[in-house]
């Protein structure tokens, strides 16, 4: 079988443009990204029937058929993909409302535990174990 | 007896179905949830016993093997099924128990029940499927589920994990997705018993290519480290009980997968050792970063990132003696880590936080909530004679078999892991049950009996897993013969 080029061209260039976009940090973009990255995958997986005929019984000798199964696959693919579209989009309006932005932030926690380590703190440990046998010693 | 296969996940989709249509009647929705996992913890237990004599194979619709989707309930897949089974039903009743304390304010509980009855039907779907694609369904059916109980309630904090979660997870779907359409092309089938046969006859270069895009997607859905950013970011947002049940299931369906596809698709070659490595790096940058850590919750992500590398260090070695131990450690792992994430929770109301600064004195105010930590917080460091030991001991024992200096730097690299995780529990012990109370003032929240029970039983699981260790460290070491063997089930397949 011998894919078409310009079928894996276009693929290249979905993911290509799908990644870049995925990187970003707004959500609508992020949104936009994942419908071409889904779509990439999608035309992939047509790459992989050899083209032919309509697969339909009666209608062609079914050795010039093409492959149905990457076409249900395909079906199954765009119908998640739609799925998650709808929930990225919900979730990208719910951040605009609750936060006036759809940004993708940062680990809050990570960041204060980086700025610990920053000024060579230990994380909340060592101070309170000295509490800890300062008690001991009282009840002892 | 193969009709009872479909079951485990054709119940928790048709209980999902009810549940959601039952919207109204909160009573109804539990009386069903709690009947169906019941159902399927006991169909799953029936599986295991008959799976025995052989894998059971189901092709759905009735259509022939090569041509539509199989299910194979084979010792692995059964074993898996129990032990999720077990879980997901303990996890319910404590969620069931919260709910009543809570008065249900702050769970819009209409969508839970059907939602966590779907994540359980994605999660069995994954372990039955013989069939790649079939596979990559039951991956997006939990994952969607997911994400609706990552974000649960739609809070600020929720939103701001949860999106991280989704992105990436939708990455992982896309990769997943690509390598499929990439095989399907290479072999023109994705049944996982004919792809056997056909996968063996590609060119090496071929074969790792497809192997690096199943990997690179299983990875980021098992948190294998430089993929594992992700996760303690976003599980700890979340209510304790959908944290529980994330940290014990989700990440080791993204394990079973790698267990399955390296033993039964791509047995052997170089990307073994590129395995070791991501298994040593993984256990090592874990734990050092629960070590870190001062908010409980965050820890016990960290040491749940950590021992996903325990897991890899089994396969990655690919011999009997380590892929038992995996397997055997999976099992444990599941049980103890929700354990650990349930018992989070309590303490989250009996301290008000999870904070470690902020906690303290609970041994004494708190006796059964100490012992229910206690005992699986050794069992996770791997004390002995607990479960953890046992299956680290195997690890090890593999790994000085195989004799490679990889291998020895991974039997280093483990036993430092289990030491620094003995420290990372000890200091949550110290800070949160041993020193004197820190701030009496807060006002402890109302734990009821029903998610006291749950948690004691899995509890109890996990120390019952110690004391069946025998019997069960043989039934793995079957499983393991059978996946190296790979003969059982591309015959019980295609016959």
């Amino acid at each position: 079988m011998r894919p078409s080029i310009v079928l894996l061209i276009a693929v290249g260039v979905l993911f290509a443009a799908g990644t870049i976009l995925l990187l970003e940090r707004t959500l609508t973009r992020v949104l936009l990204g994942v419908m071409l990255l889904g779509n990439g995958a999608n035309l992939l997986v047509l790459a992989a029937a050899q083209p032919g005929s309509p697969p339909i019984v009666g209608t062609a000798d079914p050795a010039e058929m093409t492959d149905p199964l990457p076409q249900a696959m395909i079906l199954t693919a765009i119908v998640i993909t739609l799925g998650m579209t709808a929930f990225l989009l919900a979730l990208a309006y719910r951040s605009w409302r609750l936060s006036g932005h759809d940004e993708v932030q940062d680990d809050a926690e990570d960041r204060r535990v980086r700025e610990l380590a920053e000024r060579d703190e230990g994380s909340d440990a060592e101070d309170l174990d000295a509490d800890e046998t300062e008690t001991v010693e009282v009840r002892a | 007896m193969t009709w009872l296969v479909p079951l485990p996940v054709i119940m928790p989709l048709l209980g999902a179905a009810t549940t959601l249509l039952m919207f109204r009647r909160p009573r109804v929705q539990r009386a069903i949830s709690v009947s169906v996992l019941t159902a399927t913890l006991v169909v799953s237990a029936v599986l295991l016993v008959l799976s025995a004599d052989g894998p059971l194979v189901v092709a759905v619709g009735g259509w022939p093997v090569p041509l539509g989707i199989v299910l194979v309930a084979d010792q692995l897949a059964t074993l898996m099924l129990v032990v999720s089974a077990a879980v997901t039903l303990c996890v319910l009743l404590y969620s069931i128990g919260q709910g009543g304390a809570d008065g249900d304010e702050e769970h819009p509980l209409s969508v839970y029940h059907p939602t966590y009855l779907i994540l359980t039907a994605g999660v069995t779907n994954a372990f039955l499927s013989g069939d790649l694609f079939n596979l990559y369904v039951g991956f997006e059916i939990l994952l969607a589920a997911s994400y609706v109980l990552i974000t649960l309630g739609g809070t600020e904090n929720r939103i701001r994990a949860g999106t991280t979660y989704v992105v990436v997870s939708l990455l992982s779907s896309v990769i997943f997705l690509a390598g499929i359409g990439l095989i399907y092309a290479a072999t023109g089938t994705l049944n996982m018993a004919q792809l056997v046969g056909r996968l063996d006859a590609l060119p090496d270069g071929v074969r790792m290519v497809l192997q690096g895009m199943l990997l690179l997607a299983f990875g980021i859905k098992a948190a294998i480290f430089p993929l594992s950013a992700w996760l303690p970011d976003s599980y700890p947002t979340a209510p304790a009980p959908v944290t529980a049940v994330f940290a014990g299931l989700l990440t080791k369906v993204g394990v079973y997968a790698i267990i399955r596809t390296e033993t039964l698709l791509f047995p052997g070659g170089r990307v073994a050792d590129l395995l070791m490595v991501a298994a040593l790096s993984t256990m090592v940058v874990g734990i050092l970063g629960a070590v870190a850590q001062s908010d409980l919750k965050r820890l016990l992500s960290f040491t749940l990132v950590s021992h996903i590398g325990y897991l890899l260090f089994g396969v990655g070695l690919a011999s009997r003696a380590g892929i038992a131990a995996a397997v055997f450690y999976t099992l444990h792992h599941i049980i103890v880590q929700t354990t650990l994430f349930l018992v989070a929770g309590l303490i989250e109301r009996r301290g008000g936080s999870t904070a470690l600064d902020r906690l303290g004195g609970l041994a004494r105010t708190a006796p059964v909530l100490a012992i229910l930590f206690f005992l699986p917080a050794l069992n996770l460091a791997g004390i002995p004679p607990f479960s953890g030991f046992l299956g680290k001991l195997g690890l090890i024992q593999a790994g000085v078999d195989d004799g490679a200096v990889l291998s020895w730097l991974l039997v280093g690299g483990s036993a430092l892991t289990s030491l620094l995780t003995l420290y990372a529990l000890a200091r949550v012990w110290n800070l949160a049950f041993w020193r004197s109370p820190v701030s009496p003032d807060a006002t402890p929240l109302r734990s009821p009996r029903l998610m006291v029970t749950p948690t004691a039983a899995l509890v109890a699981a996990g120390v019952l897993l110690t004391l069946a260790a025998g019997p069960l460290y043989a039934l793995t070491d079957t499983v393991a013969g059978d996946l190296l063997e790979r003969t059982p089930y591309v015959e019980a397949v295609l016959p």
